[in-house]
């Protein structure tokens, strides 16, 4: 028997869930017209006026919004309310220096916590429930949505935070967790802790609920074993409000989005023509209800497909895959979102050819990233302690501008890898 | 006076250090000293050859990144205690080193020790208060 946290949102029949997208568009596009210069002036470069958008089947009439859009108007062109409405920011990396920052009015959060709250019972969470919220807190959405969502349902909350594994089992074992939300490699790596110090046997989860990095069915099998638990995918993005944007449902079988909120689009990311149901594409997710921070037709870069196949599970709402690539060069190290650019930027800001190479690895299931820089006579010295003062300092500017450790190898000029003259810049080697 | 120093970035991998003593070979340079400072992933090969010029050119030729570097050699009694006794009069004469390593060269009962020093005229005013003066080009045989 399936739980849901809002039964009649969530089993809402197709025709329902159509209305109150049309209905909340229209109002949602006089809004952001009102609001956004930024966007109105793009839809008047396009020609649409809020007249336009009679309904759902209006949407595609509207331009798009890209991570390009959020740099240019970084920090408040996109604001769709005053500030003095906004009660929260969350923030995550953009292409280059600046950070996309994202803008929560109070009923945004309430609507966001909501959506999470629907994951969580979605497992099986209910007030009983112990709720360990092993994501990074702060400007990273995915403490403050999963924290938010399970205090809506009534779990005791445990805010534990990214890392500290020794404290994590700790709490683990002595309050009797019984759901479990982080990245699926740390969850992985929780698992094996947990075996070494042969504490399995107290350990009392029942489930768990993994995203904000890409995971395979063999590591959901893997995770589900050592901890004998269900595990289940979240999906989100800060631009559209974090975590719970869809959720996996008892199914297992793709993520249910929350349709009275969000409307997904699939497009051709080179045509940006709509694709129809089914189709392999890029993700376009439309806010109709977001306040502070209303993206319309916002190019995710994530490359899925859309299904609205029945689900046993009851829920009405379209279900996503897992993303299977990008439409751009983005990375997801450690959860954290990483452009090649960001890195080009503090090299070439620190004096350093743009020549590099990226390698990308997980070792013990944990991230690692690997910076190859080029030595230049420039920067050559004599003096060993120079060399590695220069590296402390480009580790540091790293480290700050991506959020997570990058470790540097400097290496000999004109011996970074070059295919049909074209610089390798990534070279991941995650077996996921 | 002062000799020529050429200090090339190596990267830590296997073969390197070959390539270039195979490319020195190639054009007839011949080593008077050697030394490498390294970390884990990378490091710095110091070294005088016989001629100076010819070597950085044929290295840049290569496309080795490397700089020249001032450094002062001294000879010392190839005896023992001929090195410590140096060494007394640099660290009373609060003379501090950079880094220090020795030449193959030895001659007349002499051994040479190649020196790199933050305050080089201090260095020079101190041997040669002692009646030491820093060995030169000729005498080593360097171009």
């Amino acid at each position: 028997m399936s739980n849901y946290y809002q039964p009649e949102i969530e089993t809402a029949s197709y025709e329902q869930i159509r209305e109150w997208q049309s209905e909340r568009l229209v109002k949602q596009i006089k809004r952001v017209w009102d609001n956004v210069p930024y966007y109105r002036k793009k839809m008047e470069e396009k020609g649409v006026t809020p007249d336009d958008i009679k309904g759902v089947d209006d949407l595609k009439k509207l331009p798009f919004l890209t991570k390009a859009d959020l740099r240019d108007a970084y920090p408040y062109g996109l604001l769709g309310a005053p500030l003095s409405d906004c009660v929260r920011i969350q923030s995550t990396s953009g292409t280059t220096g600046k950070r996309v920052v994202a803008f929560y009015t109070q009923n945004d959060i309430d609507l966001w916590e909501d959506c999470c709250a629907r994951a969580i019972v979605a497992v099986g969470g209910t007030k009983e429930d112990v709720c360990q919220v092993a994501y990074g807190y702060g400007l990273f959405t995915g403490g403050a949505g999963l924290n938010g969502g399970s205090h809506k349902v009534g779990c005791l909350t445990l805010p534990m935070s990214s890392g500290n594994t020794e404290r994590q089992l700790q709490f683990m074992t002595d309050l009797g967790s019984t759901i479990l939300c982080c990245t699926p490699s740390y969850a992985l790596y929780l698992a094996e802790s947990i075996h070494e110090q042969g504490i399995i046997d107290q350990i009392k989860l029942k489930a768990g609920i993994f995203g904000a990095e890409a995971w395979s069915e063999d590591m959901r099998r893997d995770i589900e074993n050592k901890l004998n638990i269900k595990a289940y995918d979240i999906y989100g993005l800060t631009e559209i409000t974090g975590p719970g944007v869809s959720f996996e449902c008892e199914a297992q079988t793709g993520m249910h989005i929350n349709e009275d909120h969000f409307i997904a689009e699939i497009i051709d990311p080179d045509t940006e023509e709509v694709l129809p149901e089914g189709s392999k594409g890029e993700l376009v997710f439309t806010c109709i209800t977001k306040e502070g921070f209303p993206m319309i037709r916002y190019r995710t870069r994530d490359i899925c497909v859309l299904s609205r196949e029945k689900c046993p599970c009851g829920r009405t709402h379209v279900k996503m895959s897992k993303p299977m690539g990008r439409s751009d060069d983005m990375l997801i190290i450690k959860g954290v979102n990483v452009f090649p650019s960001q890195i080009e930027t503090v090299l070439i800001q620190q004096g350093y050819a743009a020549n590099y190479q990226i390698v990308v690895d997980r070792v013990n299931h944990s991230d690692t990233l690997e910076v190859l820089v080029e030595m230049t006579p420039e920067l050559f010295s004599d003096s060993l302690g120079k060399i590695t003062e220069m590296e402390k300092i480009l580790v540091a500017e790293l480290k700050t501008m991506l959020g997570i450790y990058a470790k540097v190898k400097l290496v000999a000029p004109k011996t970074i890898a070059r295919s049909e003259g074209k610089a390798v810049r990534v070279i991941d080697k995650r077996k996921i | 006076m002062s000799v020529n120093q050429i200090s090339v970035f190596l990267e830590n991998k296997t073969g390197q250090l070959a390539e270039i003593t195979k490319l020195l070979a190639e054009n007839h340079i011949n080593l008077r000293a050697i030394s490498i400072a390294e970390t884990a992933d990378y490091g710095v090969l110091r070294i005088i050859a016989d001629d100076a010029e010819k070597a950085t050119s044929v290295l840049l030729s290569h496309g080795n990144i490397l700089s020249m570097t001032p450094v002062t050699v001294v000879a010392v009694e190839d005896k023992p205690a001929g090195l410590s006794e140096l060494l007394s009069l640099l660290s009373d004469g609060d003379v501090a080193i950079e880094y220090m390593y020795s030449l193959f060269t030895h001659q007349n009962g002499k051994a040479y020790m190649v020196f790199r020093i933050a305050d080089e005229p201090a260095f020079i005013k101190l041997l040669n208060s002692h009646g030491l003066t820093p060995a030169t080009a000729e005498e080593l045989d360097l171009k």
